[in-house]
């Protein structure tokens, strides 16, 4: 699936659509990181929690859980709530 | 990433470079400035006089701390994270003119199932740096914030949990929470190496104590007699002692100073008894402060940099009146420094990694303010000049020597 990446984290990806593949939020993640070395760990914390200021949707609708599934053809988006100053 | 401006600073010319060339020492500082935006390199002439920028790097990055490793003298490793990501290590193995990211940065081991009085944490941030033992070349240890101590044995590229103390229950009683913490979150800091022996560490945590191991951190113990903490809590108990900056001096390894949340104090080994020296500075100054420095050849003789640790806790110069004291005799007595440091109306301060001596002579003492700006003495604090202005807030400052 298509995968937009947002500005924070295209020091990964150099681009800012990418494809990446899975049934669920992880394993598009886990396909990610794959490709891209280093970038789940950004987005997601070693007790699988999406860290703060990082949010994902799917065809308009925010992903809350790791396990939600996906649906083929749709297409995620990683947005970076701003923060800090 | 990295960019070189060529800009350099420093007034005066002549006297330092004819005294190092005399004394045939033409290595130079270079000191590495890690910001809250992103970190900068200074490189010094021999005689200290010239500084030339190199950065930013990683700007708009959070660096909480930026190392050279002594035993190459090219290796950096750089403690970054940034208000949106999680946290990572980058390392460069050409002084910074190319960056590579941590193949495993440090993470917390996962949670045991259904212990819900260990919860598992995350690392918010890696603090703090230290190079391990002259001969155990390739090994890190790094703290985190919330406290956790971690050890890389390839040159920083993969890091892992070491040690019982990050899932030991009376250690996560002693670490706290984040209501116990430092206002940007606890951290585990002052990890000190025995550059007599690889297996004998300290660390100190804010709050949670300093401690000791003498078997490579198979098991640690609290060294807290005689520190004071805050009135009314219990100083039998590590929660409650706040140790800001912990230095070992390498002229004898035996001996510690620290800048404490409650003090100035030195520890003789073996003893276990913290000397309160902080007693002795001028009551009107105080002894609250962060930043700790010892000097490379001289164990009597250290640095600290009071902050306004009153009322409040303004966190700012005692009076708007910045000063370094120094001490030449193990405490007993304090001198004021403040030659070239502005006289009054000057409200910044330095954290506790943001001062730090070079290992020349005259000794260079080097501190970055919470205002932007970087400071040098070349000669042991007698006068003091700024080097760089308007950068982010500084967060730590380390002066490593290069051939």
């Amino acid at each position: 699936m298509n995968v937009l990446i947002p500005s924070a984290l295209r020091s990964y990806t150099e681009h800012g659509e990418v494809e990446a593949s899975g049934t669920t939020l992880a394993a598009v993640l886990d396909d990610l990181d794959r490709r891209h070395p280093g970038i789940r760990f950004r987005m997601i914390d070693e007790q699988q929690g999406i860290r703060p200021h990082i949010r994902f949707f799917f065809d308009g609708e925010q992903l809350r859980e790791l396990s939600q599934p996906l649906r083929s053809g749709g297409e995620l988006i990683i947005v970076q709530a701003l923060s800090g100053g | 990433m990295a960019q070189q401006t060529g800009e350099t600073a420093g007034p005066k010319a002549g006297e330092n470079h004819q005294r190092a060339a005399a004394i045939g020492d033409l290595r130079h500082v270079v000191l590495l400035v890690a910001t809250r935006k992103g970190a900068w390199l200074y490189h010094g002439d021999a005689a200290r006089e010239q500084w030339r920028v190199d950065g930013p790097h990683f700007l708009g990055h959070i660096i909480s701390h930026l190392v050279l490793d002594p035993r190459d003298g090219r290796t950096l490793l750089a403690a970054a994270k940034t208000g949106h990501l999680g946290p990572t290590i980058f390392r460069s193995t050409d002084l910074g003119r190319s960056w590579s990211e941590a193949r495993r940065p440090p993470a917390f081991a996962p949670a045991p199932d259904g212990n819900q009085a260990l919860a598992g944490r995350s690392v918010d941030h890696t603090f703090w740096l230290t190079p391990g033992h002259a001969d155990e070349t390739d090994v890190w240890y790094a703290g985190t914030s919330p406290q956790g101590l971690f050890r890389s044995e390839d040159g920083g590229v993969s890091w892992a949990p070491f040690s019982c103390i990050n899932d030991d229950p009376q250690y996560r009683q002693w670490m706290g929470s984040a209501q116990d913490g430092t206002p940007d979150g606890p951290k585990l800091h002052s990890i000190i190496v025995d550059p007599r022996d690889a297996a004998h560490l300290y660390l100190a945590m804010s709050g949670g104590g300093v401690h000791e191991s003498v078997d490579c951190g198979q098991t640690f113990r609290p060294l807290l007699d005689q520190l004071q903490v805050v009135e009314g809590f219990d100083r039998n108990d590590a929660t409650f002692h706040d140790p800001h900056c912990v230095r070992l001096c390498p002229s004898n390894p035996d001996r510690l100073y620290q800048q404490n949340h409650c003090g100035i104090y030195r520890l003789d080994r073996p003893s276990e008894q913290w000397l309160n020296i902080g007693k002795n500075m001028p009551p009107a100054v105080g002894d609250v402060g962060f930043p700790m420095v010892v000097h490379p050849r001289d164990a009597d003789t250290a640095w600290v940099l009071p902050m306004d640790g009153t009322s409040v806790w303004p966190r700012t110069s005692p009076d708007g009146k910045p000063a370094v004291y120094v001490t030449r005799d193990g405490g007993s007595r304090w001198q004021r420094l403040d030659a070239g440091l502005p006289a009054s109306q000057a409200w910044w301060t330095v954290k506790r990694q943001a001062m730090t001596a070079d290992g020349l002579e005259p000794v260079g003492l080097y501190f970055g303010t919470t205002s932007g700006e970087l400071w040098m003495s070349d000669n042991d604090g007698q006068q003091w000049q700024c080097i760089a202005r308007h950068l982010p807030e500084i967060y730590a400052v380390e002066a490593a020597l290069l051939a």
